[in-house]
């Protein structure tokens, strides 16, 4: 989704030219280029910092982020907070795995589950679902299962929804070449069917994947606690303006890790499928 | 219409369920007040007027926010595909932004802007901004080379190249991104409205959460959930119509 620069650029040194040097400076210079604007944003936020245009509380300084960050991590605060928000949104991401794969595939093979699910993914999906979060904390409390809760109901639908799609665009060849040869229902759908709609699912997947952090945090965030998102809340009502940075700083490498994580096990588990060897346009 | 009412049973059932649990009392009327009631309380709220008065701050954040996002994220998008240098400084900032879980922006953005319209708009601006930038370059990118070569060789220059033939090559991935941003705006604005605000749909959801008044807090919740739902479906229509030239 977001690879914006995993392929090699246009300008590409042709192949077969002798001068190897030309070509080790070239992947130099364009990974130079790649970190270069990152870079240039570190040092103008310190620069801007520095310079006294905004106070500290607006913008504190990149090092002292990265400072309180370090102290965070040596008093152990960090690891804990990042431990329980990646604990319930991935406790609550594996839900909406198995039962958004599970309801998709009993929605395409049962015609009664797809008549009553059908309507509630429709009407559902495109919900904010967010708007329940008080609902729920009213129902279960503020502790982790409404949390998790609130994470399931708002990233289980594009597991659904990619399932559904992803069954129903499952080549017919396939299917009948499995049942000529004599393949039962449960080997059609095990090895035939689920293989054949992975990618697909595995799109739903990573969309649910970034959803349930955003959810997470927002839900920690309303509720307090312990974890990222309840830390940074506090931080903000004391005015800790630095913690706060130092919270997105967080929240924003978490989020970088699990998504790419998520490309990589993508790449992993699809070795088989032609998307793999396909050259990566998305 | 017939097949509409089949269709949309289930949904009629669980309404139907909704307020048979609890006439029944199956579960407190506090955690779970039953449907007619929520719906009256729906109706008195939009009489008195202060459904429609925060509702109209919402939209008015969603969609300034949404407006703006669209607007420099396509831009920023079909002009990453087009110039090679654009591309080099923006994509690894914008790939590094891309998952951050747009929601920890929003203490910072009150740090910045206060309690008010602003730091909504501000939020709603950056967290919908890279999926449109995103569906842009995606879309620009692909548009046939064939198509770009005619009409250059017709004479095209390069500018009218990029409006007529980029531009709208990337339309569909583009509007896709819009869809996405679309979506997003309305969990960022309950999200920020329910953590800090002084009015607004999720403003008043805890409001009247915390005062106890479950139905009108049901209520609200019913209104912003169909309103997204509406605004999908909406786009979507919208969607078909502008890209009808394509078939």
């Amino acid at each position: 989704m977001a690879r914006l620069t995993a392929a090699t650029p246009a300008g590409a040194p042709p192949n077969g030219t002798p001068e190897r040097a030309a070509r080790i400076l070239y992947v130099l210079l364009w990974g130079f280029a790649r970190i270069f604007s990152v870079l240039a944003l570190a040092v103008a936020w310190e620069l801007l910092a520095r310079s006294g245009t905004f106070t500290p509380f607006q913008l504190p300084a990149l090092s002292a982020v990265l400072d309180r960050i370090w102290s965070d991590a040596v008093s152990g605060d960090l690891w804990i907070n990042t431990a329980l928000t990646l604990y319930r949104a991935l406790v609550a991401f594996a839900i909406c795995a198995v039962g958004g794969v599970i309801i998709g595939m009993a929605m395409s093979r049962n015609i009664i589950a797809h008549w009553f699910f059908d309507p509630i993914v429709s009407v559902g999906f495109p919900m904010p679902k967010i708007a329940f979060l008080p609902v729920v904390i009213l129902w279960l409390g503020v502790y982790d299962v409404s949390k998790i809760t609130i994470i399931v109901i708002d990233a289980i639908f594009p597991v659904i929804a990619a399932t559904v799609i992803a069954i129903q665009g499952v080549e017919r060849e396939l299917i009948w070449s499995a049942r000529n040869m004599g393949a039962t229902n449960r080997e059609l759908l095990y090895q035939v069917i689920l293989p054949a709609a992975s990618p697909q699912i595995m799109t739903g997947l990573q969309v649910a994947l970034p959803l349930s952090l955003i959810v997470a945090v927002v839900a920690e965030m309303l509720m307090g606690g312990y974890g990222l998102g309840g830390a940074m809340m506090t931080a903000s009502r004391f005015a800790n303006s630095t913690s706060v940075f130092a919270g997105i700083l967080e929240i924003a490498v978490v989020g970088y890790i699990l998504v790419k994580a998520m490309s990589l096990i993508r790449r992993r588990l699809l070795i088989w499928h032609q998307e793999a060897h396909a050259p990566s346009t998305a | 219409m017939r097949q509409s009412l089949i269709r949309y049973l289930p949904l009629l059932l669980l309404a139907i369920a909704w307020e048979v649990v609890a006439r029944l009392e199956l579960v407190s009327t506090q955690a779970l007040p039953p449907l007619s009631e929520v719906i009256s309380a729906g109706i008195s709220m939009v009489k008195d007027g202060e459904l429609v008065s925060n509702g109209a701050s919402s939209l008015y954040r969603a969609g300034a926010g949404l407006a703006l996002a669209i607007l420099v994220g396509s831009t920023l998008g079909i002009a990453m595909a087009w110039w090679k240098p654009v591309n080099v400084l923006l994509a690894p900032i914008v790939e590094i932004f891309y998952p951050l879980p747009k929601s920890a922006l929003i203490p910072v953005t009150v740090i910045w802007l206060g309690f008010g319209d602003g730091s909504k708009i501000l939020l709603i601006f950056l967290g919908c901004m890279l999926p449109v930038t995103i569906g842009a370059f995606n879309g620009a990118r692909s548009s046939e080379q064939v198509l770009v070569w005619s009409a250059r060789s017709m004479g095209a220059s390069r500018l009218r190249m990029l409006w007529d033939v980029v531009v709208p090559s990337a339309m569909p991935e583009l509007l896709n991104g819009v869809r996405t941003a679309l979506a997003l705006s309305f969990i960022l604005l309950v999200s920020s409205e329910l953590i800090v605000a002084q009015k607004g749909f999720g403003y008043l959801i805890g409001f009247l959460g915390a005062n106890g008044n479950y139905d009108g807090m049901y209520a609200v919740v019913l209104v912003v959930a169909f309103l997204g739902f509406a605004a999908d479906r909406i786009y979507l229509q919208i969607t078909k119509r502008t890209l009808a030239w394509r078939d």
